[in-house]
């Protein structure tokens, strides 16, 4: 693919980089104790944590780099940071 | 129409006609008079543009770079220490391909402080990524900012430039000029088309970083962008004589170069003194010619060698040395006839406005013949 | 109204896992709204989000030099100006590119008084080159250029007070946020996005590598900041201080401890003497911002 003039780029390619294989820890969601306040999907560095239904929170796997602010600071301890199986 | 203007007022004059939307500058002899005169302009209406009153020339050319990447013409003005301050700033306004044009009203560096001419400034950012043209009087430096416009903003090119005119020598005379009308020049240059705009309907990331495996390409865009300039400038040089009759269709021009033995080489003003010296020594029998360059940057190499190939001699009269070697225009003929036969012999003179007179230019031409040079001409040697 | 929906920093870029700065940029572009062309200096978030071809960033962005962002913002404005164009001039830099290499173009930016919104994200170090310290870097902070040793005990200054000297400037909307305080922090974006003329908003943004915490700490390190009185959100309207935010005050140390580049104050044992200078830096700021409850 010939260069942009000027190293430019249109949005697109960013997700080309999956962060997610620097994760060690990563975030297990449970519907029980979410508040649905939704502080996870505020605070999360990458913005990779999805809203999929009612106290249904997703983090794609593919960009999470497992930091656990996302548990540390949910009111509802409803997130747990598990060793990833490599 | 023939107007007797100051040369940074007829340069003004031509950029208000080239009709730029931003205008950033900063103050500095002698190109103060062209950023007044363009202030007045634009405090009387008579300049549809923004005129940003920067703090400093960083941020004039900074400021810029943001209004091109937005979209608009832009235009500054700076010389010296100015250009010196903007130095990080000139290659990335190049490596990011906008097309800024800027005149430089060249003055020597200090220190020594000194305000007076040569062309130390703008050839210390040679290697910058901007075209470089020198006018040798005011009608050229008017003319070359409608052509350079032109050229740096064709989308195969896509480059900053230099328009550089001799500091007081020329931005400070009067002299006669053709002025152009404003539909004359709406004719020649068509309204400021961006290739790519910062635009919130289309975002574009501009100014992001390239790792070793992008880097090279860019460079090598970046010269070979340099080296079609060669060619938009001979075209648009061209269409410039088509319409207004005067000819900047060449990177080089001779005078008295067709029959010559000797060639002296030179930049900017002084080619008008060389030409009244050859004119007298052309009486006294002296095969003498001159080959002026109007292009530094992109440096027409082969339309030199080819102009050359028939001289014995040839004299580069060097406003500027790169200190520890020799002037830059001399290392580049040297190299651009290298294999050749030709004596070449480089003379830095004119340094922080020392006068060069008619009978320099005689004794450098005496010197070459006897095969002297490389070398400071004109020193006092009771000072050293 | 903050229309918090708003996602334009894309996954995948190359922030440290639990990078404060990260976290701040999406804040600050749910507060800006889509209209709006952004403006980065050189620095971590620079670097992070922008390897050729790979762009995190949906709106329109451009990054020029480390210490000229306020000068390209000045420009882009005057163009849209020119054009008629609505877009919000927003820059978003590090402490380093704004209170120390960048203050000459700040400075020039804010006295022209341009339509721009100037934020700095405050890491209170040259994170991208390696924790060197910068005019932003707070009392007694260990960085690899102010490193505590035999005989140092850090950085030997204070932070550097910009929103104050941007105030002092004219300008009619000066704040100051934390990441840690996200609606605050998203208000006062659109605040000044909003407020015309150059208005200027210094982030708190804890950085995890840099300061010596673990990245799940980032928001709580943030926040102790605030409750023990070290760092100040305030509003200053027309240079007049408007709204600070009271706390019930902890002892600094409680914010010191949880760092590494203060480890030196408590080990190899605690130094009373140098805690109770930074606690008196957390009084002094007390006092004039009238933050106790
Ligand atoms: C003129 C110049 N000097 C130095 C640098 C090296 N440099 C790049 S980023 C940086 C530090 C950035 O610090 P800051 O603005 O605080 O942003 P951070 O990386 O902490 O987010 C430095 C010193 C540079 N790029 N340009
Ligand atoms: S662990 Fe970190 S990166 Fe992963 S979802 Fe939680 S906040 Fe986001
Ligand atoms: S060094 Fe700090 S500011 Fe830089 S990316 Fe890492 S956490 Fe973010
Ligand atoms: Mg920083």
């Amino acid at each position: 693919m010939p260069l942009n003039i000027g190293c430019t780029a249109r949005p697109g390619r960013g997700r080309d980089n999956k962060t997610g294989s620097w994760r060690v820890f990563y975030p297990i969601f449970t519907e029980e104790t979410c508040t649905g306040c939704e502080i996870c999907v505020l605070l999360c560095p990458e913005g990779c944590i999805e809203k999929k239904g009612e106290k249904k929170y997703v983090p794609d796997l593919d960009y999470c780099k497992g930091c656990g602010l996302c548990a540390e600071e949910c009111p509802g301890d409803a997130i747990t940071m598990e060793k990833e199986e490599k | 129409m023939k107007e007797i203007l100051e040369g940074s007022h007829a340069v003004a004059e031509a950029v208000r006609l080239c009709r730029p939307q931003v205008v950033s500058a900063y103050p500095i002899t002698p190109q103060t008079h062209i950023v007044e005169a363009l202030a007045s302009m634009v405090a009387d209406c008579k300049l549809d543009a923004e005129y940003i009153c920067v703090e400093s020339e960083f941020s004039a050319l900074s400021a810029c770079i943001g209004a091109s990447t937005a979209g608009s013409r832009t235009y500054s003005a700076t010389t010296s220490q100015g250009l010196a301050l903007m130095y990080e700033v000139c290659f990335n306004a190049a490596g990011m391909r906008l097309p800024i044009v800027m005149t430089i009203a060249n003055r020597a560096m200090s220190a020594p402080l000194s305000i007076w001419n040569d062309q130390q400034d703008s050839i210390s950012l040679r290697d910058s990524g901007w075209i470089q043209l020198y006018a040798e009087d005011n009608q050229e430096a008017l003319d070359l900012h409608l052509l350079a416009y032109r050229v740096c903003e064709d989308h195969d090119i896509l480059l900053p430039a230099f328009v550089c005119f001799d500091g007081f020598i020329l931005s400070h005379t009067y002299e006669p000029v053709d002025m152009p009308t404003q539909e004359e020049v709406d004719a020649y240059l068509p309204a400021f088309n961006p290739y790519q705009r910062l635009d919130a309907k289309d975002p574009i990331s501009f100014g992001m970083y390239a790792t070793p495996d992008y880097y090279m390409e860019f460079r090598y865009e970046n010269q070979r962008a340099m080296l079609r300039a060669k060619e938009a400038i001979v075209r648009y040089g061209t269409l410039f004589k088509e319409q207004f009759g005067r000819d900047y269709s060449g990177l080089i021009e001779g005078y008295e170069l067709e029959d010559a033995e000797i060639a002296l080489v030179a930049m900017g003003s002084i080619c008008g003194t060389v030409k009244d010296a050859i004119d007298e020594m052309r009486k006294d029998g002296i095969k003498v010619g001159l080959l002026k360059i109007r292009c530094f940057r992109p440096f027409p190499d082969e339309e030199i060698a080819a102009a050359l190939a028939h001289v014995k001699t040839v004299a580069i009269l060097d406003k500027n040395v790169s200190l520890g070697s020799k002037g830059a225009v001399g290392l580049e003929i040297k190299d651009a006839l290298y294999g050749s036969s030709i004596a070449v012999y480089d003379y830095i003179l004119g340094l922080g406005g020392r006068d060069i007179r008619k009978k320099d230019i005689r004794a450098i031409t005496k010197l070459a013949e006897q095969g002297s040079g490389d070398m400071f001409y004109g020193l006092r040697e009771e000072l050293l | 109204m903050v229309d918090k929906s708003i996602e334009n920093f894309e996954c995948g870029h190359r922030a440290c896992g639990g990078c404060g700065a990260a976290t701040a940029v999406r804040m600050i572009l749910k507060g800006a709204g889509e209209d709006v062309i952004v403006v980065s200096p050189t620095g971590c978030l620079e670097v992070f989000t922008t390897p050729y071809p790979e762009t995190a960033w949906k709106v329109p962005w451009i990054h020029s030099l480390f210490e000229n962002a306020a000068a390209v913002a000045s420009g882009i404005e005057a163009s849209l100006k020119r054009q008629g164009r609505s877009e919000k001039v927003l820059v978003i830099g590090g402490d380093g590119a704004t209170v120390d290499i960048g203050m000459l173009c700040l400075s020039g930016a804010f006295e022209r008084n341009h339509d721009i919104t100037y934020i700095c994200y405050d890491n209170e170090a040259y994170m991208n080159t390696g924790i060197q310290r910068s005019g932003a870097t707070p009392f007694d902070a260990s960085t690899s250029t102010s490193p505590a040793g035999s005989c140092s005990m850090g950085n030997k200054h204070a932070k550097k007070d910009v929103p104050a000297i941007l105030a002092a400037h004219g300008s009619p909307y000066v704040a100051t946020a934390s990441l840690s305080y996200p609606t605050d922090l998203m208000k006062k974006v659109e605040t000044a996005v909003n407020t015309p003329g150059a208005t200027y908003i210094q982030i708190h943004a804890p950085c995890c590598t840099g300061w010596g915490f673990e990245g799940d700490q980032t928001v709580a390190v943030g926040k102790l900041a605030i409750e023990t009185g070290l760092w100040v959100n305030y509003e200053m309207v027309d240079g007049v201080l408007r709204k600070a935010k009271k706390v019930k005050r902890k002892p600094v140390e409680e914010y010191l401890s949880v760092q590494k580049r203060f480890r030196h104050l408590f080990k190899p044992k605690r130094n009373e003497e140098e805690i109770a200078k930074i606690q008196a830096i957390a009084d002094a700021n007390a006092a004039k911002f009238g933050i106790d409850i």
